[in-house]
């Protein structure tokens, strides 16, 4: 019997309608999603379907047009735009296709970006930085700026920066759409690590089986409703 | 102090325009500097001028002469201490380009009314006695060499002697200090006696009075006593403070406050839509990065700070190098415009500028941030 972990997210009658020009598009309709606690989840669907959508949702980066969004225990879809800023600060890191790293700092000052809103002194954000370049394996280029670096390294360094505030959960749109193979196996499996050693809640946006693989749940978001693609057991 | 490198990897994403803009920026203010430098000179003419002393000129036109039978009325007039007088010369040294500001003068009269200007006594005794003698300022005489017991010829573009010539010869026997403000030694003052009996025309004539008041608290007074005095006659007087009467001279040849404002207002107006066009397409070109900024918390206010200080470094690091570089020029200028300086008060208002610059620069771009959708941007829509 196994016990009952407690949802990190939850998302109930979730409708979301966009006006593109003159016609409204209804992307998710009605619905409902509950994220424990430390599980790895993997968003799947073709593109259009609402995926990324929903992860918006959940990053607190949009707002339901209709329905709850609760998250590490808070009603995010009633925040004010101020208050919701400070709430993705304090809970949510982001991880992007296109890295989306600033191109002018090194790899340490683009991980220092979330502590900058912390009130952390000098010396305990480059530890936390530092830690952070360890955790991803990029110590040793934390002076490089990001034309610098590879695609696998630009991403390592985003997932640190991602990391660095130690959030609640890691949000990661399309992580490895823009790796190859081998480098997009290395990034989920760091993924994985973090999610399994430091119980990291990880939801993951991806088109690619081999990706949603390393889930440990794996969801179909099809024309804005969602479907149980399997419950993967690993050891 | 934590932004400082995203403010500055902001300003350095673009390094060209950015130096560009910079350097516009520091032309702006060299030339902000150097204009207010000049205006600050005239300036300084008018808040050098005396309290205690009038300036009594024809009420048609301060280019209009007064009779030197004047003298004597003016002087009997209650409240007034002591009465001088001058015209204006206008000559030039050899050049027209050489310009010199000559005044026909009662050395008796004159010297004792402006202790500001520092003359050895027997060099004024010595102007005194010498009917082509001349005294002349120690910037004027460090100008063009000048030395006591040199004889100089100056040509006058208003003034022919009887004999129809315009270049008058003078003896230079004098040279006085004003140590409270260089600008004032560059006169060269000689004797109206010489002047009078020289000249072809308007002979018994001089250009203004300048009377000395008793008190300075009637000199309002005394100045309505001596306008009412010659009220009706052939030659009315304006009496107005040493002020206003420099002010007005000063607006004879230019007003340099207005072309000072002008040039400003127009290389400003520029600079505005120079400035205004750097900071929005920076604005616009990272988009992208202003939404990762907002995903990962910064707020609308915080972003809307960050774009409007990168404004304000651009603007003020411009503004501060153009006000040096024209502190450091005004020196080897000192030949042609005199002793100027950049006052505390003109880098303020330098400051001031260059704060407001970046804050009409800054903010439309600043505002456009904080209506800039996080989710449509990440997908640059």
């Amino acid at each position: 019997m196994s016990a009952v972990v407690p949802a990190i997210a939850s998302l109930k009658n979730i409708v979301k309608r966009y006006t593109r020009g003159k016609q409204n598009i209804e992307v998710l309709h009605s619905l409902n999603l509950e994220i424990p606690d430390g599980e790895f989840l993997a968003l799947m669907g073709p593109s259009g379907s609402g995926k990324t959508t929903l992860l918006n949702l959940i990053g607190g980066l949009d707002r339901p047009t209709e329905g709850e969004v609760t998250v590490a225990g808070q009603r995010i879809d009633r925040l004010s735009g101020g208050a919701l800023a400070k709430w993705r600060a304090r809970h949510v890191g982001f991880v992007f296709q296109f890295y989306n790293l600033m191109p002018m700092l090194t790899a340490e000052r683009n991980i220092e970006l979330p502590l900058l809103l912390t009130s952390l002194s000098r010396a305990e954000r480059r530890k936390n930085v530092h830690a952070a370049l360890e955790i991803v394996g990029l110590a040793d280029r934390a002076t490089h700026k990001p034309s610098e670096l590879s695609g696998g390294e630009q991403q390592r360094v985003a997932i640190a920066r991602a990391l660095v505030a130690d959030p609640t959960l890691l949000v990661c749109d399309e992580p490895t759409g823009d790796l190859d193979r081998a480098t997009a196996d290395e990034i989920l499996g760091l993924l994985r690590t973090l999610n399994r050693e430091q119980h990291k809640t990880v939801i993951v946006v991806t088109h690619d089986q081999k990706a949603a693989d390393f889930a440990t749940r794996q969801l179909q978001v099809d024309k804005g409703s969602l479907t149980d693609v399997a419950a993967a057991s690993r050891p | 102090m934590k932004f400082l490198p995203l403010l500055w990897a902001g300003l350095w994403r673009k390094r060209t325009r950015t130096i560009f803009t910079l350097l516009s920026i520091v032309v702006a203010f060299v030339l902000f500097g150097m204009l207010q430098g000049v205006n600050a000179v005239f300036s300084n003419a008018l808040n050098a001028a005396a309290v205690d002393r009038l300036s009594v000129v024809s009420r048609i036109s301060f280019t209009e002469p007064l009779p030197f039978s004047y003298l004597a009325q003016i002087e009997s007039l209650p409240g007034v201490a002591a009465v001088a007088y001058q015209s204006w010369f206008g000559t030039y040294y050899q050049d027209p380009k050489n310009f010199v500001f000559s005044f026909p003068v009662d050395p008796v009269r004159f010297f004792p009314l402006y202790p500001e200007l520092q003359l050895p006594k027997d060099e004024l005794a010595a102007l005194v006695r010498t009917r082509t003698g001349a005294v002349v300022g120690r910037e004027l005489a460090r100008k063009y060499g000048w030395k006591i017991g040199d004889r100089v010829p100056l040509h006058s573009v208003i003034w022919t002697q009887a004999n129809g010539r315009s270049d008058w010869q003078f003896d230079i026997v004098g040279i006085y200090d004003a140590p409270n403000d260089p600008n004032q030694g560059i006169s060269f003052f000689f004797n109206h006696s010489y002047f009078d009996e020289a000249r072809s025309f308007s002979k018994g004539t001089v250009g203004w009075y300048v009377v000395k008041v008793k008190d300075p608290a009637q000199a309002m007074q005394v100045a309505a006593a001596i306008d009412r005095r010659f009220a009706n006659s052939p030659d009315e007087t304006k009496s107005q403070s040493e002020k206003e009467f420099t002010q007005a001279f000063i607006k004879q040849a230019a007003d340099i406050s207005f072309i000072v404002s002008s040039i400003l207002g127009a290389v400003f107006f520029t600079l505005l839509f120079l400035t205004g066009n750097t900071m929005m397409q920076s604005v616009r070109e990272r988009v992208p990065e202003l939404a990762v900024l907002k995903t990962l918390g910064f707020t609308d206010f915080a972003v809307v700070v960050l774009v409007l200080c990168e404004a304000l470094v651009l603007c003020l690091a411009g503004a501060l190098i153009g006000l040096a570089i024209a502190a450091g020029i005004f020196p080897a200028l000192k030949r042609v415009i005199g002793e100027a300086s950049l006052s505390w008060s003109i880098l303020g208002l330098g400051s001031a500028v260059a704060v407001l610059l970046a804050l009409v620069t800054g903010l439309p771009p600043a505002w456009r941030t904080t209506r800039l959708n996080i989710v449509d941007a990440l997908a640059d829509r």
